[in-house]
């Protein structure tokens, strides 16, 4: 440890000579670096390009939903056969909700977020120069990528992309003849999520070892920002979850081209009587949601975490109860794999498992309404600034509230008897850890622009962006679940066939009109990104007045991070608006002995000898207040 | 700067009308020249300042052009069989319309940046005016925040009021009547946690919106107030499981006698329908092996099982209101769901393993119809569980009547047993013994 985190000049010098000596070119500067600012670049603009994909599937199925009797000719342009006469087949409609569903929460959520904000800011934020392993880091973002164009691929097969839903629940998966989806498009599926989880792995164990060996000098684990805490934990989170993924992918691959019976058992299909037996969908379940539930976690840690910095930052106040959020953090990520069955009370499994899963699963609610409260406290009496990284944030615990209250609706197993698959639990969870966590994406990108691109965003588009997506996202989702109680499921391809859903057609157009509107307004950050690279107003050192390391590197983002020797940490990252400081951030580096006027007690504890000096310059000051008196 | 914004934009419209141009559509010219020209000449007021909207545009046009290209590529293998489809299958007015929609998008960026061009050279003079330093609070937020909170608020109860009355029925069975008081203690509880939180959210950002003036409150911690918070919700919580525990077990957890005693009634689910399966005389329903599926026998009954012979096939779930009803939920081919809202009752259909659910209808169908004041009303059981292209449209009518009404449509019913199965049922057990004789030459033969 010591080695890497007290790097001398020397070293860097070697560096820095490293880097004259030979010329980056092209290649490896923009495609395969291994600078951790430009790999996290790249984990962004491959996410918001997928983003942007997975958002035009759902506006495809948006449009059949609210008109199922509507043509819409230029869709055969696009699709093809899939949308014959302009009107898009059952089963294609079921792809669309699958990719959308897969690409949002893997590639947009986890890898988009997690892996372009660790990228970031675990070497930027604990003073290290790069990751504990910059090779296996660029090979995580290219697993990634091969990821994503695997998984793209899949429309271009002649028998579609898959389309058993994003939770692939067999049979249906594992039978090409109950869905033509679950062909060649759900074997691209798994191997897309094969090497996607490769990716992860690579990505975890840098982000862990990172964190815990290569901090720099005085950061110790309290004076870590919350944001590195959130990616300690996501990471962890992935590192254990993430392979047992690996185990359903490749059992559920066996059962599909080698005949072996994991997850199927006495199956009809098409009067064709298949010779597995003893088999069990439910085991699939368990192996999925063993995963999937930290999974929802591992989406939503990332953005607790930024929202923690961004909202501390602008309220120009420290974090309410850091040692609070950080425990909360880590009851989330401890309960988060007890949690799992919640999402099967109805599945068959055992009901007293169920029970039992119902309890711990409204025992999470309680760390979770911990954070809620404690960023309200935070904003109590703050002198908030708003950028558009704080609205994003206040709209992130808005959305993080909403979403999460109904999740006591549905962590109930006696109400998910009601409302389990209908749309309800769509509402739920995009509401949860869809906006909320999109929100947190998007309020680290506003914050942290500039210390990517060295430039500043236009606020103004900001806004606008913000307060569009903010209202279309509500309008889209609240009235989702008033469909979910009466009784709609989830993935209906129409709502035509049944009298009683009739009524909601109306509401249907509402939502879809509410989600082209929000979806257009994606444009206006895709403009406000792509064009501030360029043109953006330059970029100040340290911008929002923060206190973290980051700010303290030049403008320039030189490969190394900084240059000369790495900073020495002295105080927590929190001390916002400190009573006796003349400014109202005091950063990191900054050490007691140059803020006699504002230490507190609470500042030294265990050190009882700079203590006694902070004291004898008190008792001094004093006399000297009196004597000018 | 301007001058070259000005190049620009002359560009990229050179560019989208040359697209234009490219389709071929003589339609376009006749019947859009007009809006179109009025789009170009509003286009060309604004000139300047409309650059970055255009050019967003542009390429996502050019984003959708090769989109084009590239789906229907592998659609059909050879180019020119595209270029044929695509003039023979999609009238041109199709690209007109769709052109038309981006134009108008287009046109909506423009008037978007004019705003913002206006809004900073309003902001600028005022700062001129007024001399006043530019500060970086953005109180305006505030402001939003506060009509955001009102509005918020109000949607809520509005939705409560509308959607909420729209969409919430009274349970029709004995179960759902106490899930439903659940439901109603949660949505309570949680609906004074929304407003509550959101006043407090949304309020405070009004509040303590920035100034230079004065300086945030230092207060990092206290642990008193974080413990009210932690055991608040935590008893709240507490109370909800309990409550949530004891109604589930409850529901799922039936003594075994109490079950043998209801109405016997099996579903098989299949792609895309429901087999119901009545236990019959005997009220067991008949055992079931897959590998005896047969077009005839499409459950796969296994008709030596004596207590499958009475079984009776039913065309719609009828139920005799008040009788415990026990149903076994199976499935064919892929995982369905077993969902009838009114009866709060859902559990999945998993090939290979049977599902149980148990239920005690409270109204009759005509009961039901009275009180949500439709004559048509019916019960309906749904799939909830994605399972193929037919997802959408697998119901069956579930109709509770009284208990004569049950036993006059029992009577009605038929046995699963009948000719054509019996006649299957001698066929299929003849060459099995046949099998056997020509199996004991075979091992004559090879003694």
């Amino acid at each position: 440890m010591a080695t890497t985190t007290t790097l001398p000049a020397a070293d860097y010098n070697h560096n820095d000579h490293h880097d004259h000596g030979h010329k980056e070119t092209f290649i490896t500067k923009y495609v395969f670096t291994q600078d951790h600012k430009m790999i996290a670049k790249q984990f962004l603009i491959t996410g918001i390009i997928m983003a942007f994909i997975a958002l035009f599937l759902s506006i495809l199925f948006r449009l059949q939903l609210a008109w199922p009797e509507k043509d819409f000719p230029i869709l055969e342009v696009f699709l093809g056969k899939w949308a014959e006469g302009g009107r898009i087949k059952p089963e294609f409609f079921l792809a669309l909700v699958t990719i959308h569903g897969t690409i949002m929460v893997f590639f947009v959520l986890t890898a988009g977020l997690s892996g372009t904000f660790s990228n970031l800011l675990i070497p930027l934020q604990i003073g290290a120069r790069d990751m504990a392993a910059p090779f296996m880091n660029m090979l995580s973002y290219w697993f990634f990528f091969v990821a994503c164009v695997v998984m793209l691929a899949s429309f271009f097969v002649e028998s579609g992309p898959a389309s058993a839903g994003w939770t692939i629940y067999p049979p249906l998966s594992a039978l090409p003849t109950a869905i033509s989806g679950s062909g060649t498009g759900m074997t691209l599926w798994l191997i897309s999520i094969g090497i996607f989880i490769a990716s992860q792995v690579m990505g975890g164990i840098n982000y862990i070892s990172t964190i815990l060996n290569m901090r720099t000098k005085g950061m110790s684990l309290w004076r870590m920002p919350l944001t590195i805490w959130a990616l300690l934990f996501t990471a962890i989170l992935g590192l254990l979850s993430f392979p047992v993924l690996v185990s359903a992918v490749v059992l559920l691959f066996f059962d599909r081209s080698m005949g072996t019976s994991f997850y199927l058992s006495d199956i009809i299909v098409q009067g064709q009587i298949l010779a597995h037996e003893g088999g069990s969908p439910i085991l699939f379940e368990h192996l999925f949601w063993f995963l999937g539930h930290p999974e929802v976690y591992i989406v939503i840690l990332p953005s607790f975490g930024i929202v923690s910095e961004v909202i501390s930052i602008n309220s120009r106040k420290p974090i309410f109860g850091y040692h609070a959020m950080v425990y909360s953090l880590l009851g989330i990520s401890v309960l988060s794999f007890l949690v799992w069955g919640h999402h099967m009370f109805v599945t068959g499994m055992s009901p007293f498992l169920g029970g039992v899963f119902m309890i711990t699963t409204l025992i999470i609610a309680v760390p979770s309404a911990v954070k809620v409260f404690n960023y309200i406290a935070t904003i109590w009496r703050g002198n908030i600034r708003f950028t558009p990284a704080m609205v994003f944030s206040i709209g992130m615990v808005s959305f993080f509230i909403s979403g999460g209250i109904t999740g006591l609706f549905v962590g109930n197993a006696a109400i998910d008897i009601q409302v389990h698959d209908t749309y309800f639990i769509v509402a739920h969870f995009h509401l949860v850890m869809g906006s909320a966590a999109i929100f947190g994406m998007l309020a680290g990108v506003y914050h942290w622009y500039p210390k990517m691109f060295g430039r500043m965003m236009n606020n103004r588009l900001g806004y606008l962006h913000f307060w569009i997506t903010f209202v279309g996202a509500y309008f889209v989702f609240i009235p989702m679940h008033f469909m979910g109680i009466d009784g709609v499921p989830r993935r209906y391809y129409a709502f035509t066939s049944f009298e009683f859903m009739e009524k909601w057609l109306s509401v249907n157009v509402f939502i879809t009109w509410s989600a082209i509107i929000a979806g257009l307004a994606q444009v206006a950050f895709a403009w406000n990104f792509f064009h501030s690279m360029k043109h953006g107003k330059l970029a100040t050192q340290n911008p929002w007045g923060a206190n973290t390391l980051e700010w303290t590197t030049p403008i320039e983002r030189i490969h190394g991070n900084w240059p000369g020797e790495l900073p020495t940490v002295h105080r927590w990252p929190y001390d916002y608006s400190k009573p006796g400081h003349s400014e109202d951030f005091i950063p990191q580096t900054v050490p007691y002995s140059e803020t006699m006027s504002s230490n507190l007690p609470h500042d030294f504890e265990g050190n009882p000898e700079a203590e006694k000096i902070q004291r004898e310059w008190e008792a001094q000051q004093l006399v000297v207040d009196e004597e000018s008196k | 700067m301007r001058l070259k914004g000005f190049i620009h934009i002359k560009g990229v419209f050179g560019l989208v009308f040359g697209l234009l141009f490219l389709f071929h559509s003589p339609s376009f010219a006749q019947t859009d020249t007009a809006a179109v020209n009025a789009d170009t000449e509003q286009v060309a007021t604004t000139d300047s300042s409309a650059v970055d909207s255009a050019t967003a545009t542009d390429t996502s046009v050019a984003a959708t052009d090769s989109e084009v290209s590239a789906t229907s590529a592998p659609a059909s293998a050879s180019t020119t069989a595209v270029a044929a489809e695509e003039e023979a299958g999609i009238p041109a007015q199709v690209y007109v319309n769709f052109f038309y929609y981006v134009l108008l998008f287009v046109l909506v960026c423009f008037i978007v940046t004019i705003l913002g061009q206006v809004l900073s050279v309003y902001e600028l003079t005022q700062g001129l005016r007024k001399k006043l330093p530019v500060n970086n609070w953005h109180s305006h937020q505030a402001w939003f925040f506060l009509v955001g909170l009102i509005v918020f608020l109000y949607g809520i109860y509005w939705s409560y009021a509308h959607h909420g009355t729209q969409s919430f029925r009274e349970a029709a069975t004995e179960h759902g009547a106490r899930i439903d008081t659940l439901f109603i203690i949660t949505t309570i509880i949680t609906t004074i946690v929304l407003v509550l939180t959101h006043i407090a959210l949304f309020g405070f950002a009004f509040k303590y919106r920035g100034s230079d003036k004065r300086k945030a409150y230092y207060y990092p911690h206290n642990n008193a107030l974080e413990k009210i918070w932690t055991i608040t919700p935590a008893v709240v919580l507490t109370i909800l499981v309990l409550f949530g525990f004891f109604t589930w077990r409850g529901i799922t957890n039936i003594p075994e006698e109490q079950q043998k005693e209801a109405l016997q009634i099996e579903i098989t689910a299949e792609q895309f329908a429901w087999n119901i399966r009545y236990g019959g005389r005997d009220n067991t329903v008949g055992k079931r092996n897959f590998k005896l599926t047969t077009p005839v026998n499409g459950l796969g009954i296994d008709f030596t099982d004596n207590s499958a012979l009475d079984d009776i096939r039913a065309g719609d779930i009828v139920l005799p209101v008040g009788k415990p009803v026990h149903f076994t939920i199976n499935s064919k081919d892929v995982l369905h769901s077993f969902y009838i809202p009114e009866f709060r009752v859902q559990i999945n259909a998993v090939p290979g393993m049977p599902t149980f659910f148990y239920i005690v209808p409270k109204y009759t169908t005509e009961e039901m119809r009275e009180k949500v004041g439709d004559p048509d009303y019916n019960f309906i059981l749904l799939c909830s569980k994605i399972c193929g292209s037919g997802h959408y449209n697998m119901q069956k009518k579930v109709i509770v009547v009284t208990d004569a009404e049950y036993k006059e449509w029992l009577s009605q019913q038929t046995y699963y047993f009948d000719d054509t199965m019996q006649k299957e049922f001698k066929e299929l057990s003849q060459p099995k013994q046949a099998n056997l004789v020509i199996d004991g030459n075979k091992m004559v033969s090879n003694n």
